[in-house]
């Protein structure tokens, strides 16, 4: 129990799990998560990520596939034997024990006696700051609080694999930012690997080592933030992760990585191709609105502005395209930044080739 | 602005007359129905005689120094525990039950459930009195099986009657368990199993207190209809076992004695109301309990 932990791998290897109805939860994960890493699922709800949570908790028995912490194939052992740690959404404290005994929950179900537990739940109480709260019952304390204390009774019993689900989401805007703040603070302290459940890609992307983007059951991407922003590889993952523009075109020449698209608004760009494509082909040009900028020579295509949004830090023209697909363009806003009426003429081109994303249609 | 401090000042008054109003003809009902008589009792237990005329505590000094009337009082209030606790044993399963199942076994377990309040006490207990009898249905099939030579003496028996009110009186306990138990948030069972907790210890540390409102409310419920319950505790305790509400009956009816049964009746409707109080008290200990979510 002293011993000092070291961060366990956890792999999840070909999960599938199908449930009773006959419904596909999730398909062939494969996952391979480094010690004292964090990693966020990130999906729209229904896309089997809490799934993947509870099969790795062990409340869900897999259809397929294997569940590895550290160098045990845990998929025999029941929740209580993983020793994983769990933050439910809605924190799920024990709403009859006090503050203290809810930290010390862990320690009692494995003998640990009074005095011992105490003191460490003290100790646990202390690192989140709520020292002077112990003897409180959960529903005295406010949202924050209850999930500080969620995390220390997760914490308590040492965890190989720290789980939360969805931890942020009860939370308001701010205080949202100091609690995702604090749980990196401590996860880095307790060195415990840790998997985020959320729907958010700004938490996902602000608090994750290694993000894996799920869609339908499917594993979509798994990289750093970076990855998953800049060379999204699914079609998926570049409209759901960040905003995009999507606008149709057809492939007239291929080099290598790069692909020449003619657009159906009129214009050629060169962008990047994570799926092969081939020449004459339909595709999608994905092009982030930070990526645009509006040029004076002919490159990019043309069309005209049909609104701009002053969004304070942020300038955002919504242009409407000669094929009639409207797009978004925005730009950092600087003292000089010009508004555009509704109705000028403009043409629009990437801020540099490859970062526009072709994705076969 | 003088039509806006009326409406404020007039309206809360004319809520509470309202409601008070409605509540008026059930009142009525309730004072010469239940207070009245119950006073009328009251007054007749203290007398004497049995014509009452003779005003006294006598009755009472009879009843409490009587070994016979205080071995039916504790006889009767033991009877009342051993129904609760049957009942609360063979419920709260049911009740779990009820919370881990689907929607139609759901429905199939409310019905049956509620299938006891559906037929009369005289049927129930009647029924009950052919399943237990010398030549009911349990002794000869165990007869015909060669289990037993001779039948087992079953109807008659504490052993019986336990078992016929706890049947009678399940309703009353599993109804309020189910809602209990159904309050608490199922997360907290597969956190306490995160946190490394068996299913027994989870269901001691978490489960089982967080539904005690259900069990308080149920054993309350059980326990009052149990040892009040007249008809199924004479035709299946027969003769040999007396319990206040057939004492008291006998005392009324067939001695004529009314002051004494009087005297009873308020002894009785002590001892039930300190029962009540005792588990009310328990229930207000394990009220922060009830509000998990």
């Amino acid at each position: 129990m002293a011993s000092v932990s070291e961060a366990k791998s956890l792999v999840l290897d070909r999960i599938t799990h199908r449930f009773a109805s006959g419904t596909m939860a999730v398909s062939d994960i494969n996952l391979d998560v480094k010690g004292g890493e964090i990693i966020a699922l990130l999906g729209p709800s229904g896309c089997g990520k809490t799934t993947l949570l509870r099969i790795i908790a062990g409340f869900i028995g897999q259809s397929e596939g294997r569940v590895i912490i550290g160098n045990d194939v845990v998929d025999a052992l029941p929740p209580n034997r993983r020793a994983v740690g769990i933050v439910f959404q809605n924190y799920a404290l024990f709403p009859h024990l006090s503050i203290s005994e809810n930290v010390g929950y862990g320690l009692a179900a494995r003998g640990v006696d009074k005095a011992t537990r105490n003191k460490e739940a003290q100790r646990l109480l202390d690192m989140v700051q709520l020292g002077p709260f112990g003897e409180r019952l959960p529903r005295q304390l406010s949202g924050g609080q209850q999930q500080r204390v969620a995390l220390a009774r997760a914490l308590a019993i040492k965890p190989s694999i720290l789980l939360l689900d969805e931890p942020f989401a009860a939370l308001d805007k701010n205080l949202r930012l100091d609690m995702q703040i604090e749980v990196k603070r401590l996860q880095r302290m307790a060195g415990t690997t840790t998997l985020i459940v959320t729907h958010d890609q700004e938490e996902a992307l602000s608090m994750a080592d290694r993000v894996a983007v799920l869609s339908h059951g499917h594993l979509e991407q798994f990289g750093t933030p970076s990855e998953i922003y800049d060379q999204p590889q699914t079609l998926f993952v570049n409209t759901f992760v960040g905003t995009a523009n999507r606008v149709t075109g057809t492939v007239i020449a291929t080099d290598a990585d790069d692909v020449k698209v003619a657009l159906d608004a009129g214009g050629e760009i060169i962008a990047r191709a994570p799926k092969p494509v081939r020449a004459s082909d339909k595709v999608i040009v994905c092009l982030r609105p930070e990526h645009l900028t509006f040029v004076s020579d002919d490159s990019g295509f043309a069309g005209e502005i049909g609104m701009a949004l002053p969004l304070g830090a942020t300038v955002v023209h919504e242009i409407k395209a000669k094929d009639g697909s409207s797009i978004k363009i925005s730009q950092a806003r600087t003292g000089g930044t010009p508004l555009r009426e509704a109705g000028t003429p403009v043409r629009v081109a990437p801020l540099a080739p490859g970062l526009a994303t072709v994705f076969p249609q | 602005m003088k039509s806006a401090t009326t409406a404020s000042a007039t309206a809360p008054g004319d809520v509470t007359s309202f409601s008070l109003g409605l509540a008026l003809p059930l009142g009525v009902v309730f004072a010469i129905f239940f207070v009245l008589p119950l006073a009328q009792l009251f007054y007749l237990s203290l007398h004497n005689d049995t014509a009452a005329t003779v005003w006294g505590l006598g009755q009472y000094i009879k009843f409490l120094s009587d070994p016979f009337s205080l071995a039916v009082l504790g006889s009767t209030l033991l009877l009342g525990a051993e129904v609760t606790l049957a009942c609360l044993v063979l419920g709260y399963p049911i009740a779990w039950l009820y919370q881990r199942s689907g929607s139609r076994v759901q429905t199939l377990i409310i019905m049956i459930v509620l299938l006891p309040l559906l037929t009369s006490v005289v049927v129930r207990t009647f029924a009950w009195i052919v399943i237990l009898g010398r030549q009911g249905i349990i002794n000869s099939v165990l007869q015909s099986l060669g289990l037993i030579g001779t039948p087992l003496r079953m109807i008659y028996t504490q052993g019986g009657l336990i078992a016929a009110l706890a049947q009678v009186q399940m309703p009353l306990m599993v109804l309020p368990l189910i809602t209990a138990i159904g309050r608490i948030d199922p997360n907290l069972a597969d956190a306490s199993a995160s946190l490394g907790a068996g299913s027994w210890r989870t269901f001691v540390k978490v489960m089982l207190p967080l539904s005690m409102p259900g069990i308080i409310a149920g054993c309350t419920l059980t326990y009052a209809a149990a040892i009040t319950a007249f008809i199924t505790q004479s035709l299946i305790g027969g003769g040999q076992m007396l319990f206040m509400p057939m004492y008291l009956y006998q005392q009324a009816s067939t001695l004529q004695n009314w002051p004494f049964a009087a005297a009873i009746s308020i002894i009785f409707l002590f001892a039930v109301l300190a029962i009540v109080a005792l588990f009310s008290m328990l229930g207000r200990r394990a009220r922060g309990y009830g509000d998990a979510r």
